[in-house]
């Protein structure tokens, strides 16, 4: 039977804050255990949670970029369940008043567009970390993740595979990386996604048995989970099995998901107001505020490089995937005024060694400023194209300035005549039947001969130089 | 000055002398001790004693006053602190198993305020575990006694802070105020008792019970005492979100007119039906006479929701509790139980020995009533209610300026009397947990005594933030009164 895969995501985007939700601890990443806490984030007795407007204005933002309704008022409510990286035996989170509900981002997939609902996005605190190591048969909790700000972000189940799973969490990733909310580290933690999918028959309207899917941590991952997950789904519908409603966990060593728990052990949270906070008010002209300060989001950067820059849809499309990358682009354009050379060299060639490291434009060892200069090398025809091609990994690897490199390397280009017609005379003479050719009328010859000499003097003459002068030698 | 007379000042008396240079800080600790070493065996009110360190300090105090006398209010003024109070390096056990060894690396903030003043802290006292109970015999570390006649509670849970305060083992004591913690031991000791607005103390450092509800407040020898130690601990707190920052009043002024001309006070007939004992209500309908005669104008007022208060309160307060105490999992503080066989068996050891009966009862009630099913029925409800008997007091409100009731239903009754049956012990805080549920600002204060010799109080319940009005009708009923100057004959 065919059946269409229906699936929802749920994300956790640790929000940039310098301090946690509702202490004044720090958030940063990899410090030693616990050495980020405080009496209010372990839960000590008698302390008291108060709320980081940060957190809170970085919620909106968010949800304003998204298209959602913001909450006016807001509570948090307490959600609770035993476990040692938890340490009040309950999360503080939101439950019945989101800060966003019923917003949506746009996604490209599989050469359409579409709009993918998200249902709602609310603030919580992060847990701390159980560590199971050394063999001692004892475990650790480090806290210092506890408290952490995150927004969770739920669709609505407007996916329908893998490709569009992955498409909407880059454009949501990247739509939190162009508000400056969240640094979107996968491998971090800073962005975890869990997707939850079910089958039904194509054409059913009611919806299949879901299951939720965690552990995935890179893009990749997301895509071979969901891939592995309507598989086995597929073949145990075919083979006239049940779908039980559970969460698996992934495991990319084997390719596969495994039960982690099922239904009939899920917790009741009983989920309450937080007495201990008040409702966070926020007012009207503050939202409008907040939509006002936003910044020039993925889409409308698109466009304005496609009209101010005059360059393709899908250039500005690439261009504009990344918010590092697109201020990358605009900075070279600034100083080099040609848009469509320059989207060329950093689709191409920089991209290629970006994503080959795994950073961003902002870090790129090779400047705007650096690859204007080797673009001005050829323009000055220091160098041809095809060297400074071929030298730009170089200038990647070593960060030094192209004019020295083309330097060291003796890469320079040879334009003097004397030496192109020394060139030239010794491709003509070891070439007589196409000078024949030539002489005859075959025009196309001279490119042939042409691509002999750039040969001989190994890529360095100037190829406009040795086309005059072989014309001349040509008679 | 004669050691043996100065446990017997009230903390205005106290400030004067000290102030005046009369007594020095140490001869002050060496009295209260003095007076501790005597009754503390008899009442057991503290669970923790703080000597040395309060030694220590009324030295360093009368060193660095040698030079230069500049005193704060409560510099050198001996107080006792209700032990679910965080105090910075001094164990802070809440009277139960779970906390026995628990010393908290910072301050409450009202002890942080007293610090500041340089106070001296006697020691951390005696309370039913993590406030929940009305007699201090849910004390994991024993009970405390009633010093007008041993052999009965002194209500709860402030139960060692009012026993302090009554037997002159400290001038003043803070306690906190769930469902009446403060009031209702202070009516059973004969001392007076304020639980302020909710919001209008800290919170921060207090162990919670019910957030929603708990309130720190002042236990003292006198309504004057009452004034000067709510000035020195409330006011707004950057640390606890629900405190209001609403500016302190100089409560002390409030206590200048001793009158009560003008001033419209109500008597809800529902606090006078049945299972209100004859002499109770005997005693505060003679003390609503002295407020007439003071020029109050007593009138009738009805708060019919009045009924409902007692099951509304004990919805919320259990639910609230539950998740409070969920932190007592053996993971980071506090008891673990030895030989777990995995997490689940930690847990449940750990649990199943740091709690009392009265704890896990109320942890199972909340828990129920905020499991999925039964929430609204329940806890949905119950907020409703709570709503409505708002609600009622702002009505009330419109018209009276006080509203005058008993404190609890019978006098300080006998060990075990209530203890095997929680429902009549629930009941003994019916007249107390409406002003909780509603946040409002109440004052417990004596207004006569049994023909048994017990103390016998009565409540004035105010409106939010108008500490000022309750401390001049309760200032006013004491001076125009002689009840203040009977102490229990313990010695």
């Amino acid at each position: 039977m065919a059946y269409e895969v229906v699936i929802g995501v749920e994300v956790h985007a640790q929000l940039r804050t310098q301090s946690k939700l509702f202490c004044a601890c720090g958030t940063i990443f990899g410090l030693t255990a616990n050495s980020q806490t405080c009496p209010v984030c372990l839960g000590l007795p008698g302390t008291l949670p108060v709320l980081n407007e940060k957190a809170v204005e970085m919620a909106v933002r968010a949800g304003l970029a998204m298209n959602g309704t913001i909450g006016v008022r807001n509570r948090f409510a307490r959600k609770n369940y035993f476990y040692p990286d938890l340490p009040k035996g309950y999360q503080i989170s939101q439950y019945e008043a989101p800060i966003c509900e019923n917003g949506w981002i746009e996604i490209a997939a599989g050469g359409t567009r579409k709009r993918v609902r998200i249902r709602r996005a609310h603030l919580e605190e992060d847990a701390g970390k159980n560590l199971h190591e050394g063999g001692s048969g004892m475990s650790l909790v480090d806290l210092n993740r506890a408290g952490t700000p995150l927004l969770e972000i739920v669709t609505e189940p407007d996916l329908n595979s893998s490709e569009e799973v992955v498409a909407y969490l880059k454009s949501l990733r990247e739509l939190l990386m162009y508000l400056d909310v969240c640094d979107g580290n996968m491998e971090e933690g800073s962005f975890r996604c869990e997707p939850n999918l079910s089958l039904r028959p194509v054409g059913q309207k009611t919806f299949g048995t879901k299951v939720e899917l965690k552990n995935i941590n890179s893009f990749k991952f997301v895509k071979d989970a969901v891939d592995f997950e309507i598989k086995r789904q597929t073949k145990v519908l075919n083979e006239g099995g049940k779908i039980y409603q559970e969460t698996r966990l992934w495991n990319h060593e084997r390719g596969e998901t495994a039960v982690m728990r099922s239904k009939e052990e899920a917790h009741d949270y009983r989920y309450f107001p937080d007495p201990d906070l008040v409702p966070v008010e926020i007012s009207a002209e503050r939202i409008e505020q907040l939509r006002q300060g936003l910044p020039e989001l993925g889409s409308a950067k698109q466009q304005r490089f496609i009209a101010e820059h005059g360059v393709p849809e899908y250039d500005a499309g690439i261009l504009t995937s990344n918010k590092a990358l697109s201020i990358y682009f605009e900075a070279c354009v600034t100083l080099y005024p040609h848009p469509k050379t320059v989207s060329n060299w950093v689709m191409g060639e920089l991209l290629r060694e970006l994503n080959h490291a795994g950073i961003e434009a902002d870090a790129s060892p090779v400047t705007p400023e650096r690859l204007v200069e080797l673009l001005t090398l050829v323009d000055q025809g220091v160098i041809s194209l095809k060297v400074a091609r071929e030298i730009f990994p170089d200038v990647y690897a070593s960060g030094k300035a192209p004019a020295q490199i083309v330097q060291d390397k003796g890469l320079t280009q040879v334009s003097d005549e004397g030496a192109l017609v020394t060139l030239i005379q010794e491709v003509l003479a070891k070439n007589p039947a196409q000078v024949r050719q030539f002489k005859e009328g075959k025009q196309q010859v001279l490119g042939f001969l042409v691509g002999q000499v750039m040969k001989a003097s190994g890529g360095k003459a100037n190829p406009g130089k040795v086309n005059d002068l072989l014309k001349k030698a040509l008679g | 000055m004669s050691l043996t007379l100065l446990h017997k000042f009230t903390l205005s008396e106290l400030q004067r002398k000290f102030t005046a240079g009369d007594v020095t800080a140490t001869e002050i600790v060496r009295a209260y001790f003095l007076r501790v070493t005597q009754v503390e065996p008899k009442v057991n009110a503290y669970l923790t004693q703080c000597k040395e360190a309060a030694f220590a300090q009324a030295e360093r105090l009368d060193q660095a006053l040698k030079g230069w006398r500049k005193t704060t209010p409560m510099m050198a003024m001996p107080l006792a602190v209700k032990d679910n109070i965080c105090t910075e390096g001094v164990r802070t056990t809440c009277a139960s198993r779970m906390l026995d060894r628990f010393v908290p690396p910072y301050d409450a903030t009202v002890v942080a305020k007293l610090r500041a003043q340089n106070y001296l802290l006697l020691g951390k006292t005696n309370l039913d575990e993590f406030a929940m109970g009305s007699s201090t015999e849910n004390s994991a570390f024993g009970v405390s006694r009633n010093p007008w006649n041993l052999q009965t509670v002194p209500g709860g849970s402030s139960g060692g802070s009012a026993v302090a305060v009554a037997a002159d083992e400290c001038v003043a004591a803070l306690g906190s105020d769930t469902g009446g913690s403060i009031r209702q031991p202070a009516a059973f000791c004969g001392v007076v008792g304020l639980k302020p607005t909710y919001g209008r103390v800290s919170r921060y450092g207090l162990v919670a019970f019910a957030s929603s509800l708990d309130q720190i407040g002042p236990i003292t020898k006198d309504v004057m005492d009452a004034a000067i130690l709510l000035g020195a601990i409330a006011g707004h707190d950057p640390r606890d979100s629900t405190s209001a920052n609403v500016p302190v009043p100089d409560y002390l002024k409030a206590l200048k007119r001793k009158d009560l001309k003008r001033l419209k006070v109500g008597v809800p007939a529902e606090y006078f039906a049945d299972g209100l004992d004859s002499e109770v209500e005997q005693a505060v309908r003679t003390a609503i006479d002295g407020l007439r005669e003071l020029g109050a104008d007593i009138r009738e007022i009805k708060l019919p929701t009045t009924d409902a208060a007692v099951a509304t309160y004990y919805v919320i307060a259990t639910a609230e509790a539950s998740s409070n105490l969920a932190r007592y999992d053996g993971v980071k503080f506090g008891l673990r139980a030895a030989e777990s066989k995995d997490l689940l068996d930690m847990y449940l050891k750990t649990r199943a020995e740091g709690f009392g009966p009265e704890v896990k009862r109320r942890i199972m009630l909340g828990t129920y009533v905020l499991s999925a099913g039964y929430y609204e029925a329940y806890y949905g409800k119950a907020q409703a209610v709570r709503t409505l008997i708002r609600q009622e007091f702002e009505a009330a409100f419109q018209t009276v300026d006080l509203i005058v009731t008993p404190v609890t239903p019978t006098t300080a009754f006998k060990f075990g009397e209530k203890a095997q049956d929680p429902l009549q012990m629930y009941l003994s805080d019916i007249y107390t947990i409406s002003a909780n549920l509603a946040g409002l600002p109440a004052i417990a204060l004596p207004c006569g005594f049994s023909k048994a010799g017990l103390p016998i109080g009565f409540q004035l319940i105010g409106r939010p933030f108008e500490e000022e009005t309750l401390l001049r009708g309760a200032h006013a009923y004491e001076q125009a009164t002689h009840w203040r100057t009977k102490r229990p004959a313990i010695r």
